[in-house]
């Protein structure tokens, strides 16, 4: 018989595509906040026309719409001959628009670390690699980590996005389930309140370790 | 031995060091005194090669800090060095901070390096501080802990870089006592300070540097109580 009301299967349906944006998001920040600390270091530490390069790259990325990379990407793939699912393009696409963001926090973060800081570091015969791993990363941890918040749960978000190649995260679960019952305002509010469950955590965990460095 | 020669050294246009000689003995202490922007600094830098020459060379115990086959992390352990701004690592404590090289560069194990920081700490007098972050040191703590940080390295030689000259008036004699314990004990040190008594009263030579160059250098009692040159009058004359 057609029910046409917001069943608990339909919340499992919807929970279903959280665990899909909650896995496109994990790949998301892993792959965009690796590439993004080794071009943010690159960036940081070698000036000249390789650091300008990449950051004319990465620009491109940041100022074209997320939307219209995701289509791109997923229309090109197939014609390069990548046989990739549309899950795996998302992650790509998605990880290389964060990567592009992440390697400004990470940049401005290292340049943050005070240069007689560092210079202090080497006077005492650290090596090179000693300074990054003792000194810098710990200081630019501090200074970066609210932007990388912030850039985390807009990834997040914005992960919504590729529900245009197909694939069903939550945003689109959540659209299966309207088209169905018609109750988009009861749907979409449970959707809202899934990815604030997602987000809070998050947002919480930056703000313990923000709250343990104040007293430094 | 520390022997400077001839040194020269350019930043961009700007010739700051103009051919600078002069040599440190073993346990002896030489302040260097003069206007800012005289090179004094400068010539610190290059005596544990943070700052290039460009030309002469700078040999500390017959080693040339500045030829390509040195290694100078390794020389590096042998000559601490104060800077003005304390420069603390602001993410560890205080007991960190001086733990960090020992353990990095030494390769000491947690206990020892945490023996002889807790050693240099109170020797200059932090011992109830080792747990506080440097943020709540007042400067003159700062500074000392920081002089702890680069005796953890048991360094031969101590360079100390207008290492007074950021802090309030009244924190200034504690760290100049801490120097003034150092240099009883042995210690040999070049210390750019703007302190006309401490380079009279502890150091057996002053060297008074003007526009790049060494003018005058000898015993306290004369470059600062009987100056032989007119330029080093002056200037003596402008900070009293």
């Amino acid at each position: 018989m057609f029910n046409a009301s917001v069943s608990f299967h339909d919340v499992l349906f919807m929970l279903r595509g959280a665990g899909v944006t909650l896995l496109l998001t994990f790949w998301a920040v892993v792959g965009g906040t690796t590439l993004g600390v080794l071009f943010g270091l690159l960036r940081a530490s070698a000036p000249g026309w390789p650091s300008f390069a990449l950051g004319a790259v990465l620009d491109v990325f940041r100022s074209v719409p997320l939307l219209i990379q995701i289509i791109l990407v997923n229309a090109f793939a197939p014609i390069l001959g990548f046989d990739v699912s549309a899950f795996t393009i998302a992650c790509i696409v998605l990880a290389v628009y964060g990567a592009a963001y992440c390697t400004e926090i990470v940049r401005a973060s290292v340049l943050a670390v005070p240069q007689p800081t560092r210079r202090a570091a080497r006077s005492l015969g650290l090596t090179w690699a000693d300074d990054l791993t003792a000194i810098v990363f710990p200081i630019a941890l501090r200074v970066g980590l609210p932007g990388w918040i912030g850039l985390a749960l807009g990834l997040m978000k914005d992960s919504a996005l590729v529900l245009w190649i197909g694939v069903i995260e939550l945003l689109r679960s959540s659209q299966i389930v309207v088209t169905r019952t018609q109750q988009p305002l009861l749907v979409l509010g449970i959707a809202g309140a899934i990815y604030f469950l997602i987000s809070f955590p998050i947002a919480r965990a930056g703000a313990w370790f923000e709250r343990r460095w104040q007293d430094q | 031995m520390i022997e400077i020669e001839d040194v020269h050294k350019s930043f961009g246009a700007l010739e700051v060091l103009k051919g600078v000689s002069m040599t440190v003995a073993r346990g002896e202490v030489v302040s260097v005194i003069g206007g800012s922007g005289s090179g004094k600094s400068t010539l610190l830098m290059c005596i544990n090669g943070l700052e290039p020459i460009d030309a002469g060379r700078v040999v500390v115990d017959g080693v040339d800090v500045h030829a390509r086959a040195t290694d100078i992390n390794r020389l590096r352990r042998r000559i601490g060095i104060v800077f003005q701004q304390w420069n603390a690592f602001p993410h560890l404590t205080v007991l960190e901070n001086v733990m960090l090289a020992p353990r990095k560069v030494l390769g000491k194990s947690r206990a020892e390096a945490e023996a002889i920081a807790t050693d240099r700490l109170s020797h200059v007098g932090l011992k109830d501080k080792l747990v506080a972050y440097p943020s709540r040191l007042s400067g003159g703590q700062q500074q000392r802990m920081a002089i702890a940080r680069a005796l953890a390295m048991s360094p031969d030689y101590m360079l100390f870089d207008e290492v007074t000259s950021a802090l309030d008036p009244q924190l200034v004699g504690e760290v100049l006592d801490t120097m003034r314990m150092l240099s009883s004990e042995g210690m040999t040190m070049v210390v750019v300070t703007h302190e006309m008594r401490f380079a009279r009263d502890v150091s057996d030579r002053v060297a008074f540097f003007h526009r790049g160059r060494i003018h005058e250098i000898g015993p306290p009692e004369q470059v600062i109580g009987n100056p032989q040159r007119p330029e080093t009058a002056d200037f003596l004359k402008s900070v009293r």
